[in-house]
């Protein structure tokens, strides 16, 4: 199998790599760029804990081929803090208790990024609902709602100032 | 007090939310090998050849290993079982030979090389049968393996362990008793699916210096084991586990560790890594004993259970090196949270050709539980009285006497009890959403205590440094449930330093203080009160020189926010920071040099029970006891129950985290409904049907009914600040809850876990109650 070369921009970086066309978006991430915020749970698309941003969308890394990357803008749990500032909904999932073990937490954070991003004010049901294709073994799923709400709570209220 | 009892904020949150942490599937390491693992495809076959010759021939690959290469036999309590299979294998999936290649498709692809000649062998894949005395023997040697001295197993049978309870004269009981009913109850095997899978990297040096990178609950324990099956020293063998993605139990005990070893020894200094594929995690990771249980019980018309007789029949898999002391705990616990005069139970520990059974959160007690906590509705029902009643006259309190006799001293189940009814509003009915919905409210208990060596230790040493900061170094593993936080917690109270102050590091048996292990709810109570102790020390130490420098009494000493302050004259103080490295005079010269505080402890006076009666006055530290609500709907034409809320309350002793104990709690009863409403490995002749989670669900944010949490307050005089431990025996009520209600929403008694849809339809219309 001939390796090819895929162009994308991560976390706001233009970059330029060469792969192997059924080496999987998740792989390329973890092996070749170091980047092992997403995590491996089931490769199946089932768990949730791989998940990153693709062109706005949340997706399972594990499912994305890496050539599916070109031309595209990818964000992962790494780039969605500066290094000394956290992100509202990772401060939130702090202040709420709302990881354990945090294996499932980067997935489970850009899932809730994607979600905020395309509607900054979802309820408490859009929330649940919204997640639920990220599995966690810990928390019962209840603060890690609460945290979600919490920044769409702040959301709300910032467009109230509007 | 200041920390203890608050919510102070996670300390390896920030880690966990910028996904810097980095688990062991994580690390990648120059010159690292991958290996992959050859699986049985039978459930019992006797291992005729090996054959790696075209595997080796593989470009790419480097080595290839099967049993032979250690035949020793080790285990936790009973030594039964070998990391690669030798001889024969006694489970679909055990791994039978190892590839170690430059990348893990080189090694999967050499996998399908080796060549295994097998004779199968007759299987026997239900417990029940297997007790019969003509079933295959899945290990005919049992006789000749080392077994920890409170075990018994039966050789010649497939029992490896036969526990035994008689407290008072059970026939008496039931003589005496105005109703005896008899229930049987099925709980089939499950599993922890922890999101992160069984993963761990070895690497020796050319000293033979061996070091491990597991993700691991218990790194002490890997490293026994380890040293014993490879004759490495412990002074060789360095076991670190960086970071643990939820363990449940399945990380407890060495699996995976056992098969890159030897791969680690043979290749010239190469790291060897090995992380088990989701299908792997559902094969080959412990899974949750299967339990056949009956339950005979008599009542006096008053409501007072006179006695039970209760046989648990466990389906224990092929190896039961930890399985045996869960069939223990399940006996000593088998009157349940009761106080019940006459009590015999028979608890076997069964050898099946199925999956390795393993601890699981609650470590036998949810098992148990299903059956105890439907059997007391039943009777109750049977008897004219409320299930709520049937639990107030036979419920533990203080003063009275647990299933092996002991004495209870401190006891909140009737508080817990008291507290779901309310969070649950138990006895407001409530419409259900619905024509064809029907609604149903009800409760159940429950208790656990931890299951481990009476003499199982912690320890813990704290450094304090020159800025008045400190170290604190433990073994205890945060596998999600707080503790370094909790341990963090503990140390700055003692201190009075703030939180920030402290930062914990664990696991690394090189560097970290021993820890029996990360499991039995023990943490928080054991480890945390040798941080107690090591905290306590350093403040010892800090008076010392205090009271040389202020000119006072250490007695009339306290530690007050980050300085030690006399309580008579408040303005003679000395900060923690001038004195942290010894003490030093005007002239310049020093004593005693920098403060490093220890701590270790044991629970106090554990003895072992009696053997022929499995009576003891204090065989375990001890009981944490609570209990649940549960409100919820069946859907009379989909079979489909929905829980609507669950209402939870334990005796904690002392909170130390509140937010963190709610998110224990919270866990567990989403857990506890997995199990009660549609986890169940699949398992037809050997083989798991349902290995991947298209075919295996665990619960969803979409399954989360409303929770309400509540914690009781009844100090454990031996735990720090009074705690005790609550991570696993929050589950435990889970289950019966929700089958109890069910039988309230619809009137059928679902004696089989899971309640799925197909059973609540089928048994609505074995009673007529469906269209």
């Amino acid at each position: 199998m001939s390796k090819l070369t895929v162009s994308f921009i991560l976390n706001g970086e233009e970059v330029e790599h060469e792969t192997l066309p059924n080496r999987t978006l998740l792989k390329m991430l973890r092996e070749d760029f170091d980047m092992t915020g997403a995590k491996e749970g089931c490769g199946a698309g089932e768990c949730g804990a791989c998940t990153v941003i693709m062109n706005g969308q949340a997706v399972n890394a594990c499912l994305v081929l890496a050539p599916e990357a070109e031309g595209s803008i990818i964000e992962t749990i790494e780039g969605l803090s500066d290094g000394t500032h956290l992100d509202p909904l990772q401060q939130a999932f702090i202040d709420n208790a709302a990881l354990q073990c945090g294996y499932c937490t980067p997935g489970m954070i850009m899932t809730a990024k994607a979600l905020l991003d395309e509607n900054p004010t979802p309820t408490y049901e859009e929330i649940k609902e919204g997640i639920s294709g990220n599995l966690c073994r810990c928390t019962g799923y209840k603060k890690i709602v609460q945290a979600i709400q919490s920044v769409a709570d702040q959301n709300r209220v910032g467009h109230g100032n509007d | 007090m200041k920390f203890v009892g608050k919510s102070i904020k996670r300390v390896d949150g920030v880690k966990k939310v910028t996904g810097s942490l980095k688990y062991v599937d994580d690390m990648k390491m120059p010159r690292m090998l991958y290996v992959a693992v050859k699986r049985s495809p039978h459930p019992h076959a006797k291992i005729l050849s090996i054959d790696p010759s075209e595997a080796l021939r593989l470009k790419g690959v480097k080595d290839v290993i099967t049993g032979e290469f250690y035949t020793k036999r080790g285990g936790l309590y009973l030594e039964d079982k070998n990391f690669l299979a030798v001889g024969k294998a006694r489970y679909r999936g055990e791994a039978v030979a190892a590839v170690a290649a430059e990348s893990e498709d080189i090694a999967q692809a050499a996998v399908e090389l080796i060549k295994v000649e097998y004779e199968v062998l007759p299987a026997v894949t239900n417990a029940v049968e297997a007790m019969a005395p003509n079933a295959p023997l899945v290990h005919p040697d049992l006789g000749d393996y080392k077994v920890a001295p409170v075990f018994f197993p039966e050789p010649g049978t497939n029992i490896s362990n036969h526990y035994k309870l008689r407290k008072g004269d059970v026939e008496k009981g039931f003589a005496e008793a105005d109703f005896v009913f008899e229930n049987k109850f099925y709980v089939p095997h499950v599993q922890h699916v922890p999101i992160e899978t069984h993963t761990a990297v070895a690497q020796m040096d050319a000293d033979g210096y061996l070091t491990v990178w597991a993700s691991c609950q218990s790194p002490y324990a890997v490293r026994q084991a380890l040293s014993a099956a490879f004759d490495i020293p412990l002074n060789k063998l360095r076991v670190m586990s960086p970071a643990v993605g939820g363990g449940f139990g399945s990380k407890a005990g060495t699996t995976l560790e056992g098969i890159i070893i030897p791969l680690a020894m043979r290749s010239n200094g190469r790291p060897v890594k090995l992380t088990y594929s989701r299908e792997d995690e559902f094969e080959n990771a412990y899974v949750r004993q299967g339990l056949h249980a009956t339950i005979k019980t008599g009542v006096r018309k008053d409501g007072k259970i006179v006695a039970v007789q209760n046989e648990f029949i466990w389906d224990g898999g092929a190896y039961t090196e930890y399985g045996v002391n869960i069939v223990k705990a399940a006996g000593y616990a088998s009157a349940g949270p009761y106080d019940i005069d006459n009590v015999h139970t028979d608890s076997y520990c069964v050898y099946t050709n199925h999956p390795v059974g393993g601890p699981y959160r609650g470590f036998g007690m949810s098992e148990i539980h299903f059956g105890i906590e439907q059997n007391l509705d039943i009777v109750a029902e049977q008897i004219g009285i409320s299930p709520v009643e049937i639990r107030r006259i036979n419920g533990l309190k203080p003063g009275g006497r647990t299933g092996t006799g002991e004495l209870v001293e401190v006891c909140g189940l009737m508080e817990c009890l008291d507290n779901v009814i309310r969070d649950i509003e138990l006895d407001k009915e409530e419409p259900a959403s619905g024509p064809n919905k029907r609604r149903g409210k009800a409760i159940a208990c429950g208790w656990k205590a931890p299951s481990m060596p009476n003499n199982a230790a912690s320890s813990a040493v704290i450094k304090l440094n020159e800025d008045g900061t400190a170290h604190l170094l433990v073994s205890a593993q945060d596998i999600g449930q707080g503790s370094d936080t909790v341990m963090t917690q503990i140390a700055a109270e003692v201190l009075s330093i703030s939180p920030e102050k402290i930062t914990v590091r664990t696991g690394d048996t090189d560097h970290t203080p021993y820890e029996w292990q990360t499991v039995a709810s023990r943490i928080t109570y054991s480890a945390g009160r040798a941080v107690y102790e090591a905290a306590q020390d350093a403040k010892a130490q800090l008076f010392e020189l205090a009271q040389i420098k202020l000119g006072v009494y250490k007695r009339d000493l306290e530690m007050r926010d980050g300085f030690i302050v006399s309580q008579i004259y408040p303005d003679r103080k000395v900060a923690i920071s001038e004195l942290a490295l010894g003490l030093t005079f005007e002239d310049g010269s020093g004593v005693h040099g920098p403060i490093i505080g220890r701590g270790s402890f044991i629970p106090p006076n554990i003895r072992n029970a009696d053997k022929k009666t499995g009576l003891g006055d204090h065989p375990v530290a001890f009981w944490t006891y609570g209990a649940q609500g549960v409100d919820l709907e069946v859907d009379v034409e989909t079979g489909h129950i929905k829980v609507l809320k669950v209402a939870s309350c334990f005796d904690v002793g002392q909170v130390v985290n509140p937010q963190m104990l709610e998110g224990q709690l919270e866990g567990a009863i989403l857990q506890g409904m997995g199990t009660a409403l549609f986890e169940e490995l699949m398992l037809k002749d050997g083989k798991i049907l349902n290995k991947s989670f298209v075919d295996y669900k665990i619960p969803t944010s979409d399954d989360m009914p409303e929770l309400v949490v509540s914690f009781v307050e009844n100090p454990e005089e031996s735990g720090p600040y009074g705690a005790r431990g609550v991570a696993e025996p929050a589950m435990v009520p889970t289950a019966p809850a929700i089958a109890n209600a069910v039988y309230k929403a619809v009137g059928i008694r679902l004696s089989t876990m899971p309640l799925t849809p197909e059973k609540v339809l089928a048994a609505m219309k074995a009673k007529g109650q469906t269209k």
